[in-house]
């Protein structure tokens, strides 16, 4: 059951994923990565990461994609030409190769390394990955990072602004 | 039927691998931008199995400062793009070559 | 006051640091208030310990005190230490009193210069850079303060470094006394490997049990240390700096190159002289070292006519005499003329350097003459200055070198003798034909300069009555000779020392002090001869002698061999080095590398095209590689 459920998921992350690459447009892009981050979400629901689940819908799939379509309608980019198009095609061939390597390589580590539990990993404590036990970690173990997370988000808020506006006065 | 780790690793490699591409391959910068962010949930989806499997919480701690990572970063990025559109017309890379010798 | 012997030094430290980052801002008056009060500050010190000292029991007057660890290094310890014995008693005397005279002096002396914050500024440095050398208690701790006061005589010397003469005086001094200080530190390491300590007390402890008496080792660290002692303090064959260095300020004249540092050299033979008498060899070489010096200084003297270099000869030739009186084992006497010396040669330079002042600048004495007149303070003081020098009864030089004198004719150093008398008898001629040509007689003085002709102020004039007392005076500390007060005091320091006890020949006292005194006299009675009586005599002897006088005139041509022999092969090897090695070797293959960079970098240039997917591609290969090594190597 869990199989068939993690199946499913999969495939519309996979081929979403692939769309998101592959789209003329950037809206169907931003759109068809919308839809990638909700199955991630569903497989995340899969691991018990209660919390990392809801703030992947709230705030990736939610706030930062709606960012992306805000950026893309403003800019009112017209559709560009078809990526395999001619000037581009050798690099395009070399860059698929070295990707498909890359995944090959991925592969090989996956096969050879990890037999860290059986299927399904080991049994865990039924508070595992809820909002209590982040929120204990996040204020307790991690307080330092954490707060250093806020300075992040405001340098970056000022960044955000500073750059964006039409002139500096 | 459980799920083996491996399944969610190959998945995760697969995301990484297209968002790998996706940058590689796109002229138009917001999709660029948009594979970084395929790369970046592939990357939190084997931090979140592998948490899973070790039984342990810090790999999910960490995704959230992934994600507050990748907030900051969409943030600063889109204003970016902005100003590139504002004064080149365009977000296509490959005509931004200032850097040129 | 022994209980914290850093309090000595310490004072033109501050001094220092105080005029050398704010002396522009703080007024002329501020920095000699400064400069002056703290080396008064030292002196009080110095009086205090001296005290203290003689408080003591004669055994017991002996403080050590290590202020911090400086260099610990395996088996190897230098420390910032500090030994108060009699004998850096007596020099931080000499430093901090003479100093102190001579930094009012300058108040005067360099009132109008527009640089007087950065004379005072070293002048405190080096006051500083002194003491510390003769409070180190170790040979390491000495070297560096050797170096220091090297340092501080070189920014005097060319203290007014705008006049190319007085740059390439303070450079000649560096260069001559890094030849000297080459020796001394090959001495030091020597000194350490043989015995693996530079502290003085456990040197000399060591040396007896470790190092064979009058064998090569402590020969050669003798000879070595001695190379340093002659570049520092002016001996043959490293004299040649110090003539020159006249170029400098009066007052840097009679500090540096009259009273105190120059002395530097003496007062390390005299400290290590349990060394030097485990070599019989080296004392030897000291001895005739210095009465050679004495005897050739003096001869130059004879004609020179820039009042300076006259005053700098015989501070050459009265060094020699201290060497003399260290060679023949004579410790406490060299040190006692070292003393005696530092007075009245200071005076004799500062009385120069008021007659300097009153001429507006000039030095040569044939356009001096009858100025007693116009500045009696300064001849007065300055006479008897010269007379002290001349070693007239009962003068302070009298009684010093009479007993360097009886010292090596007591040991049996009957050469070393005849050479110190006959320097006796030059050293009054030159410094009465000195006087007599300044002072007295007709008047040769440029009518420019009368004009402005006049006494200099008592800021210049009292320091000059003060040390013409003690250059009448000092000497009686020392007397009855061998007995007196003065030997009481630092006899003991060298009493381990000595190894043969007593006198080799049996001379009497008095006789030998009435037979120097009359070659003195008669040295006076020549020249008043020469230069009072019968003034036309000097021209005929020149034309009767005219190549003695040329060859003396000349220095003996020592520059001009120095040049050909050291200077000149130097520089012609340095030019060849110059246009045959480093323009084609060195400068080639900086600039072959520099081309091969150029013309790589313009290939490689184009690796660099703008487009952010080059970039990125260029990357991911990276990553797909490193992946693949992990991936298929580990």
């Amino acid at each position: 059951m869990e199989l068939l459920i993690f199946a499913g998921l999969a495939l519309v992350a996979g081929v979403s994923g692939l769309l998101v690459v592959v789209q003329r447009h950037a809206v169907y892009s931003a759109l068809f990565l919308i839809l990638t981050m909700g199955a991630l979400a569903g497989i995340y629901i899969l691991l018990d990461a209660h919390f990392v689940w809801v703030i992947q819908v709230i705030v990736y799939a939610g706030a930062i994609m709606v960012l992306f379509l805000f950026v893309i309608m403003l800019l009112d980019i017209r559709s560009e030409q078809a990526p395999w198009a001619a000037p581009d095609r050798g690099r395009i061939l070399v860059a698929v190769l070295l990707s498909v390597v890359l995944l090959l390589e991925l592969g090989i580590a996956v096969a050879r390394r990890f037999v860290l539990a059986p299927a399904g990993g080991p049994a865990v404590a039924r508070n595992f990955g809820t909002t209590q036990t982040v929120g204990r970690l996040l204020f307790t173990d991690f307080l330092f990072p954490f707060e250093i997370t806020s300075i992040i988000l405001l340098v970056a808020m000022i960044g955000a602004m500073v750059l964006a506006k039409k002139r500096l006065t | 039927m459980r799920v083996p780790l491996e399944a969610y690793l190959i998945l995760s490699a697969y995301l990484f691998a297209l968002g790998v591409v996706g940058v590689a391959t796109r002229r138009n910068a917001l999709i660029i931008f948009m594979s970084i962010e395929l790369m970046l949930n592939a990357v939190n989806l084997s931090f979140l199995a592998f948490a899973r499997f070790l039984n342990s919480m810090d790999g999910q701690i960490f995704v959230f400062f992934v994600m507050v990572v990748a907030a900051a970063e969409v943030a600063v990025g889109l204003a970016i793009i902005i100003t590139i559109y504002r004064n080149k017309e365009t977000v296509d890379v490959a005509e931004l070559n200032l850097l040129k010798w | 006051m022994l209980s914290s012997l850093w309090l000595i030094p310490v004072w033109p430290l501050l001094g220092f640091l105080w005029n050398g980052f704010f002396g522009r801002r703080i007024g002329k008056t501020a920095v000699g208030t400064i400069a002056c009060g703290s080396v008064g500050l030292s002196l009080l010190a110095s009086l205090g310990a001296l005290g203290k000292l003689l408080a003591r029991p004669a055994e017991a007057r002996r403080v050590e005190q290590v202020l911090a660890p400086w260099i610990g290094a395996g088996n190897f310890q230098a420390d910032w230490g500090l030994l108060l014995d009699p004998l850096s008693a007596v020099m931080i005397l000499v430093v901090s009193g003479v100093g102190f005279l001579i930094h009012v002096y300058s108040i005067g002396y360099m009132r109008e210069d527009p640089d007087y914050p950065r004379f005072f500024t070293y002048m405190n440095l080096f006051t500083f850079s002194m003491l510390m050398l003769v409070l180190a208690n170790n040979y390491l701790l000495l070297y560096v303060f050797w170096e220091a006061v090297g340092l501080c005589s070189y920014l005097l010397i060319g203290f007014w470094f705008e006049k190319k003469s007085a740059a390439d005086a303070g450079k000649k001094a560096f260069i001559v006394n890094r030849v000297g200080d080459f020796g001394f530190a090959l001495g030091v390491m020597l000194l350490w490997t043989s015995l693996g300590t530079l502290r003085y007390d456990q040197v000399f402890a060591a040396a007896p049990a470790q190092l064979v008496a009058g064998g090569g080792v402590v020969t050669a660290i003798t000879l070595l240390l001695f190379l340093g002692a002659t570049g520092k303090s002016a001996q043959i064959p490293l004299y040649v700096w110090l003539p020159d260095a006249m170029e400098g300020p009066t007052p840097v004249s009679a500090l540096i190159h009259a009273a105190t540092m120059v002395t530097a050299g003496v007062y390390m033979v005299a400290r290590s002289a349990p060394l030097f008498e485990m070599a019989p060899l080296s004392l030897s070489v000291v001895a005739w070292i210095g009465g050679l010096t004495a005897v050739f200084a003096a001869t130059i003297a004879l004609v020179q006519t820039d009042i300076k270099r006259i005053v700098a000869y015989s501070t050459i030739s009265q060094l020699g005499y201290m060497f003399l009186g260290c060679g023949v084992g004579a410790y406490a006497a060299a040190i006692f003329h070292l003393m005696t010396h530092a007075f009245f040669k200071a005076l004799l330079f500062l009385g120069s350097g008021s007659v300097i002042h009153g001429l507006s600048g000039e030095q040569d004495i044939r356009k001096m003459g009858g100025l007693r007149k116009h500045m009696p303070i300064t001849a007065w003081t300055f006479l008897i200055a010269a007379l002290a020098n001349a070693g007239i009864f009962p003068l302070a030089g009298f009684w010093s070198k009479d007993e360097i004198l009886y010292g090596a004719a007591a040991g049996g150093y009957g050469g070393v003798w005849a050479l110190g008398a006959a320097g006796a008898f030059l050293t009054a001629f030159y410094m009465l034909r000195c006087y007599y040509l300044t002072f007295e007689g007709r008047s040769r003085v440029e009518p420019e300069a009368a004009h402005h002709l006049h006494e200099s102020p008592p800021v210049m004039t009292v320091p000059l009555v003060i040390l013409a007392v003690f250059a009448a005076l000092v000497g009686f500390v020392g007397v009855p000779p061998e007995h007196g007060a003065y030997h009481r005091f630092v006899e003991p320091v060298f009493a381990g020392a000595k190894q043969v006890a007593g006198h080799a020949a049996s001379v009497g006292e008095v006789p030998m002090a009435i037979l120097s005194l009359a070659i003195a006299l008669v040295g006076v009675w020549v020249a008043t001869r020469f230069y009072v009586w019968r003034p036309e005599t000097p021209d005929r002897v020149v034309g009767r002698y005219p190549g003695v006088y040329r060859t003396l005139l000349h220095k003996y041509y020592v520059d001009e061999l120095y040049d050909a022999l050291v200077v000149e092969p130097i520089r012609r090897g340095s030019l060849w080095l110059w246009r045959r090695f480093d323009e084609p070797v060195i400068d080639g293959s900086v600039n072959g590398i520099g081309a091969l960079i150029r013309v790589g970098s313009l290939a490689l240039r184009r690796v660099q095209t703008g487009y952010v997917m080059s970039y990125v591609l260029s990357f991911i290969v990276g990553v797909v590689a490193i992946l693949g090594y992990f991936a298929f190597w580990r």
